[in-house]
């Protein structure tokens, strides 16, 4: 367990600086590049990256398989919830007008970064659970026979 | 020279249909499951550049309006700017073309479990056996695909 | 609603109604993942594949005078914000999708406990939904683009459905993954012809694609986007050279999906298609005109005779079915090629009849298998005898598929028949009814297995529990019913061919 200890100690650093970096992207999306699929890349980017150094129990240590499921239709929940709040104040789905009806602009702003948060949540879900599923399954030869 | 205008004006367009040639012909002619995945990934992503070409608008900069130091937008008439709506759409295509691969390889990796081989001929030819089984038992039934 | 002002405060529910009928499964889909729970997953489909049918049936009663509803995604007004738009023709089919869903997830529930493991439950019916979104979505929007994106969100959860037939058979996988090329291809096929609208019209609102489209005379681009739109969407509607994808993954799939996608995806799609040729390119441009007459006429003989023909020659029940369904889909755009009202509103009132026909021999075929395990012809021998309520349901269906008078799929070829003489078409009309004696031929089969040969000796089989069989029975009945009462199904299907081909006029705000 004490190879690769360039990669483990430059990944620990790294992680954290991902994490950041995803936040950035995210909380940026509604008024520059940026925004929930990019986050949500990046994001999954860091626990991918922890999980091939670190190998994939540490890593469903961190970010259970369970918890990534829940991530993926909680993101959805929060996009489509958005909507329906909007529809609940009386306005047209997805109106973000509804969240804030003396400045509808400031209503957009409210209205994309939940919409964007739901997003970025899925986003994330969505690429953890595609390496998980994928990293998963039984090697068809083990590492010793190659 | 009217044909090399003809060729140099549509350059985009012979690209597309190249690279979108290449990829359906990859996926017919290749036995590989995964490098069928591949063609439709070249195939899509022809599609993805055609889009793009199009939304390109001679001597448009990016389709962000700049904001003053009161977070107001400079709206200036004599600024041309790309069209971003072929960009958005491709977005999505992007995030379709995403869930349709991770899916197709997901489908491979099972096939593979229970196949042994990602072949396409050795595929057809262990399901021929399996209809020939069938075909035994419960008498014979018409084959192909009509 | 007034135009001026787009933040009209203070709506009812029922001007929600076009887009309720798309967020609720939408909403419920990811609901039962995060709940996680097996029993509350089957409780939500329900209740939200209810809700659905509701809504449809509400949207229906109000634009059944041949009027139709907008509504406006955000608060922005079309053509530059997304809108959704219900008239007669997209209510019916609405109605016709979430009545299927509704009906299939009873029988579903006591299907899927037996056909599939356990802990894929609760991802069975969040997918479920999520494929009745998608359906339900490509036929309530009035954005083109949006039409691909809810094809791709139902065509993704489709593969995954069909490949969930893999406990049973190993073949289901390569079925989907056939399916999954030949979906991702039409798809794709479908996407170059939208951009190519869009490059010649700069819109993809489909009222205002219309507009523009008559002002473009003969316009080649418009026609290379007319064709890739027609291949894209034959291969999702399995337009007879281009359906190698559907045998195998109707065979295979679990058999509540079969019924489900047997009775609606391909119509979805026959909707798309007839959307894009009657209200965006308008029947009078003459590339489409040849293009109906040359191929769809043709193919969609070969595909009534070709596919009924391979159908005598199966085995297996539910393969046999899935070449039948090939055939009818040729009856649809045989109605579709006739290009009179008559025409449409026979392939309109088809898709309705055919589903509902479809669905209840696919829910019979399903509930034979709970005690045979297999769809093959001799393990079914005697089983309608066996099974009395479930082997009437399928005599009901089938006769119906026949097209004996009396019922449903009687009155959608009689319309069509009605349709060809209406062209002067006789040879037509007489090639509907030679391909019907194939058909006898293939359902008698059918009743043969079941009825008139010696079951086994050990054979324990009875009619499949109560929320297995009244479903069945219900689409047995309805096969009938629809058959004398005509008002509902040809009356709407009547005012949707008018829409349709009033061409863009029919779309006009």
């Amino acid at each position: 367990m004490h190879h690769h200890l360039i990669l483990r100690v430059v990944t620990k650093m790294l992680v954290g600086a991902i994490i950041l970096f995803a936040f950035y992207v995210q909380f940026h999306g509604d008024f520059s590049p940026g925004g929930g699929f990019q986050a949500g890349v990046i994001m999954a980017v860091a626990f991918i990256l922890y999980g091939i150094v670190f190998g994939l129990n540490k890593a469903e240590q961190v970010f259970p398989s369970w918890l990534v499921h829940k991530l993926v239709a909680l993101g959805v929940l929060i996009y489509a919830g958005t909507g329906v709040a909007s529809m609940l104040l009386g306005y047209n789905y997805l109106d973000y007008g509804a969240f804030n009806p003396q400045h509808p602009s400031h209503g957009q702003h409210w209205g994309i970064l939940a919409v964007e948060l739901g997003v970025g949540v899925t986003v994330t879900g969505v690429m953890v659970a595609i390496y998980y599923a994928f990293a998963n399954r039984p090697p068809p030869m083990k590492d010793e026979d190659w | 020279m009217i044909y090399l205008d003809f060729i140099i004006g549509h350059l985009n367009y012979w690209l597309f249909i190249v690279l979108m040639m290449t990829g359906l012909y990859i996926v017919v002619a290749r036995g590989n499951l995964v490098k069928k995945i591949v063609g439709l990934n070249i195939f899509q992503t022809a599609v993805f550049m055609l889009y793009i070409s199009i939304g390109k608008v001679t001597g448009g900069t990016a389709p962000i309006y700049p904001v003053d130091n009161q977070g107001h937008m400079q709206v200036d008439p004599s600024i041309i700017y790309s069209n971003p709506l072929p960009h958005v759409l491709i977005l999505t295509a992007i995030v379709v073309g995403i869930a349709t691969t991770s899916l197709a390889l997901a489908l491979i990796i099972r096939i593979r479990e229970v196949y042994d081989t990602i072949e396409e001929e050795d595929i057809l030819e262990i399901e021929r056996k399996l209809s020939a089984a069938d075909n035994k038992t419960h008498g014979p039934a018409m084959g192909g695909r009509a | 609603m007034s135009a001026a002002d787009p933040h009209y405060v203070a709506k009812t529910f029922m001007d929600h109604l076009p887009i309720l009928q798309v967020v609720i499964p939408l909403i419920s889909a990811p609901l039962i993942i995060f709940i996680g729970n097996r029993k509350l997953a089957w409780i939500i489909a329900m209740i939200a594949s209810a809700a659905a049918f509701v809504i449809a049936c509400l949207m229906l009663a109000q634009v059944k005078d041949g009027s139709f509803i907008s509504y406006h995604i955000g608060g922005w007004a079309p053509p530059l914000g997304i809108e959704y738009r219900i008239d007669a023709l997209s209510a019916f089919v609405l109605m016709l999708i979430s009545g299927i869903a509704t009906i299939v997830l009873p029988y579903a529930y006591t299907s899927v406990k037996s056909e599939i493991p356990k802990r894929l439950h609760t991802l069975f019916y969040a997918l479920f939904l999520l494929c009745l979104t998608g359906l339900l979505g490509m036929v309530a929007t009035g954005d083109a683009f949006n039409v691909f994106v809810f094809l791709e969100i139902s065509s993704l959860s489709t593969y995954v459905l069909v490949a969930m037939g893999a406990g049973k058979d190993t073949r289901a996988l390569t079925a989907a993954y056939d399916y999954l090329i030949m979906g991702t291809i039409g798809a794709t096929f479908f996407v170059i012809g939208l951009g190519l609208l869009y490059m010649t019209t700069g819109t993809l609102n489909i009222a205002d694609l219309a507009d523009r489209i008559a002002n473009q005379g003969a316009n080649r681009t418009v026609q290379a986007a007319f064709t890739f739109i027609v291949v894209g969407m034959g291969l999702k509607a399995a337009m007879y050279p281009l359906h190698h994808w559907l045998p195998n993954a109707y065979t295979y799939a679990p058999s509540a999906v079969t019924t489900f996608l047997g009775a609606t995806a391909t119509k979805a799609a026959i909707y798309v298609l007839l959307r894009f040729m009657f209200s965006v390119f308008s029947p009078g441009f003459h590339f489409e005109d040849w293009t109906l007459y040359l191929i769809f006429i043709p193919f969609s003989l070969l595909a009534m005779f070709a596919a009924s023909f391979v159908a005598v020659f199966q085995t297996n029940l539910k393969r046999m079915l899935a070449f039948s369904s090939i055939a009818q889909i040729g009856y649809m755009l045989l109605g579709i090629a006739m290009l009179n009202a008559t025409g449409l509103s026979a392939s309109i009132v088809h898709l309705v009849n055919h589903g509902m026909t479809k669905a209840a021999l696919f829910m019979g075929v399903g509930a034979m298998v709970l005690y045979s395990g297999s769809a093959f012809f001799d393990n079914l021998n005697g089983l309608g005898r066996k099974m009395p309520f479930t082997g009437a349901a399928m005599v009901a269906a089938g006769l119906s598929l026949i097209g004996v008078p009396g019922t449903a799929g009687f009155i959608s070829k009689w319309v069509l028949v009605q349709a060809a003489f209406e062209n002067g078409w006789w040879i037509i009309a007489i090639a509907i009814m030679l391909s019907s004696l194939l058909a006898v031929i293939y359902v008698w089969r059918m009743f043969e297995v079941l009825y008139l040969t010696a079951p086994a000796e050990d054979c324990t089989a009875t009619d499949p529990p109560l929320p297995m069989l009244i479903p069945m029975l219900i689409l047995a009945f309805a096969c009938i019913w629809f058959g004398f009462d005509t008002e509902l199904t040809l009356g709407s299907a009547r005012v949707a061919a008018e829409g349709l081909l009033a061409g863009s006029a029919g779309m006009a705000h």
